[in-house]
């Protein structure tokens, strides 16, 4: 079983972190972290100059981490030093310029000789993806595509056949951040993927807290929470990450045990 | 040549183009597609939408001949395809009526752009106060400074205009900003895109709008000269203006077409935005092009006295115009720029926009090198009143 088809054992939460963000030294320490705290996986966010499907605090975050200096190489270094304390899957999220300046191939070999289990590129649908699927397929890593309330049926399937390791539902028509509450037709969007596809089904964009996670579990297989965590990061306070991450878990659990 | 029959059914230019967006927005590109292709099909369209042209924009614009200019400089007749005298008073009107069209066709009530110098705001701040849609202008902080004449134009004509505070605070993050808002209201909102760039069908779609400044050009040589010019020459930011003008030539390899990119403070300053001078191929705003970027791929800040041209990528239909020599690609810096646009202030008593000030300037330099038998065909693609300002600053400063 691959790390990241283990992660579904349960209820998956997969965290999203941007490297080097508030700094290289909390990257390294929170996502070990995150792990012991309840994740089931964790992307790591390289940092792009242009980040459009994000909302306002994975741009800022992006921002302060690209004038820190973090690049794709550093980023590479870093997921190494991360999966040597770690087992859950890692996965880098990133926009595909900095993945075709590095070279489509040459950067699935060295996320694959970091021990990253497959890459997120939110501006590279499928009809872009010929070249990084045939690459990732070379270095054993999963390309997971992703899947959006206005996607029509026939796009549905053909990320159903085309994504690994899972696909990602982003829940609403918007970029990136949490919001008070998550569209109604949720359900109804899940049960659509769900009656094409076979691969796990993550919902992300928008989750702020436990109520919702709580919500996506009844439907999908797992929840991404991103922005709520880096704004969390901003106070320096880890035990408000931690009682975060654990609620999050506790709501997918109980979830889970209901099924 | 098959430069007619492009971009492909993927909105490939060779190898440039295509539609590198968020999932959220392959639907609504699929159905602008799907739209643009009923229209493009749909005679009734084109007839409302020339005669519009004629009778809201003041088409066709004059082919003027630059006689006073051309013979100070001596060599080719220069000639003045005159867009600063479209309504709003550049190019960009042709492109924000024709999208302005196909978004009352697709029911869309709300249509969002972004605005470097001003002229596509106001453009698209025009239209749909004629045509009766709700507007929102992204535009960077920078250029609000810069072209503030045309941020109080566009609030008169009934438009939001949006602050970008983001990296340069100029086209990139306006651009940016416009996506993220169109992403998240893009069922009821058109994203009115003001250059040939961006995702499949906007650079090809945006072409056929402007290319009616080529068509005219054409029919206007042929009919006072019997025949077409030597060399056309327009600047190219995204490269609207630039695309517009040449396509109607493609097929013609006898017309040499010459897109003059901003040099800014000079082609190794790094303060430029010369995509296709000094740019390398990437991604960005979805679409695959040169584009000034750092060995990580990170998008560079640009630089260009002229704000229409301060972007740092390029449309995918020039970029393989470069590759197969069908148009070259020179740079002409902020210094030359301001005097191309003095040289016309001084010969013909018409004040350029900043951005065709740099085709003027490139004009200027190959004029002499000819005959008196051979013709350049400028695209003059704006009026220099939204200029004024950052002119006088420059000429104070000495630059």
């Amino acid at each position: 079983m691959s790390r990241l088809a283990a992660a579904f054992r349960r209820k998956a939460l997969i965290a999203y972190v941007t490297v080097g963000y508030p700094s290289v030294e909390a990257t390294l320490e929170i996502v070990p972290a995150l792990e012991g705290w309840g994740c089931d996986g964790v992307e790591l966010g390289i940092p792009f100059s242009d980040p459009l499907a994000d909302g306002a605090t994975i741009q800022q975050a992006s921002f302060t981490a690209l004038e820190r200096g973090i690049t794709p190489k550093l980023c590479l270094e870093l997921a190494a030093e991360l999966r040597s304390q770690m087992t859950i899957p890692l996965l880098f999220m990133t926009y595909y310029n900095p993945v075709l300046s590095f070279g489509v191939d040459a950067f699935c070999q060295a996320s694959a000789r970091s021990g990253v289990d497959g890459l997120i590129i939110p501006d590279l649908p499928p009809e872009e993806g010929q070249e990084l699927e045939t690459a990732t397929r070379n270095y054993g890593l999963d390309l997971v595509y992703l899947l959006a309330p206005t996607s029509r049926p026939e796009r549905i399937q053909q990320v159903a056949q085309r994504s690994r390791g899972f696909i990602y539902l982003v829940s609403l028509t918007g970029v990136t951040g949490p919001r008070d509450r998550l569209p109604p037709g949720l359900e109804a969007f899940v049960s659509r993927v769900r009656a094409q596809s076979s691969l796990p089904l993550c919902v992300g964009f928008g989750i702020a807290g436990p109520e919702q996670a709580k919500r996506v579990a009844q439907v999908a297989d797992g929840v991404i929470v991103g922005s709520r965590l880096i704004q969390l990061m901003e106070t320096g306070d880890p035990s408000e990450q931690q009682g975060f991450i654990q609620q999050l878990r506790q709501a997918l659990d109980f979830q889970g045990n209901q099924l | 040549m098959a430069g007619m029959e492009l971009p492909d059914q993927r909105g490939y230019f060779g190898e440039f183009g295509g539609r590198y967006v968020p999932e959220v927005l392959m639907g609504a590109l699929e159905e602008l597609s799907r739209a643009y292709e009923t229209a493009a099909a749909d005679p009734a369209f084109w007839a409302e939408f020339e005669r519009l042209c004629r009778d809201y924009i003041g088409r066709p614009t004059p082919l003027y001949p630059a006689q006073k200019l051309s013979a100070q400089l001596g060599g080719a007749r220069i000639l003045l395809k005159r867009e600063d005298l479209a309504h709003t008073g550049a190019h960009k009107i042709n492109n924000a009526l024709g999208q302005g069209l196909l978004a009352l066709h697709m029911g869309k009530k709300r249509v969002v752009a972004e605005t470097g110098a001003g002229q596509h705001g106001v453009a698209t701040a025009a239209v749909c106060a004629k045509l009766g849609l709700k507007a929102i202008v992204y535009m960077g902080e920078e250029d609000m400074r810069r072209q503030s004449l045309n941020v109080f134009r566009m609030r008169l004509l009934g438009a939001e205009v949006r602050p970008v505070s983001a990296g340069s605070r100029t086209l990139k993050e306006a651009i940016t900003e416009a996506i993220r808002d169109w992403v998240t209201n893009v069922e009821d909102t058109h994203y009115l895109l003001g250059s040939c760039v961006g995702p499949h069908p906007y650079p090809r779609m945006v072409r056929d709008f402007q290319a009616i400044v080529g068509k005219e050009s054409r029919d206007q040589m042929l009919a006072a000269y019997g025949r077409l010019p030597d060399y056309i020459i327009a600047c190219v930011g995204g490269g609207s203006n630039a695309i517009g003008i040449f396509h109607p030539f493609v097929d013609d390899p006898q017309v040499q077409l010459i897109g003059v990119e901003a040099a800014g403070k000079g082609l190794d300053t790094g303060q430029h935005s010369a995509s296709l001078a000094r740019g390398r191929v990437g991604v960005l705003h979805g679409t695959k092009s040169y584009l000034l970027q750092d060995e990580q791929g990170q998008i560079s800040l640009t630089h260009s006295i002229a704000a229409g041209l301060d972007y740092p990528g390029v449309g995918p239909e020039h970029c393989y115009y470069r590759e197969t020599g069908r148009a070259s690609y020179v740079a002409v810096t902020d210094r030359e720029a301001l005097d191309g646009f003095q040289l016309l202030c001084a010969t013909e008593g018409i004040i350029p926009a900043l951005e065709p000030a740099h085709a003027i300037y490139h004009a200027a330099q190959l004029a002499p090198q000819l005959s008196p038998e051979q013709f350049i065909l400028i695209n003059l693609s704006g009026r220099g009143d939204k200029d004024i300002n950052t002119v006088a600053e420059a000429l104070r400063e000495g630059l």
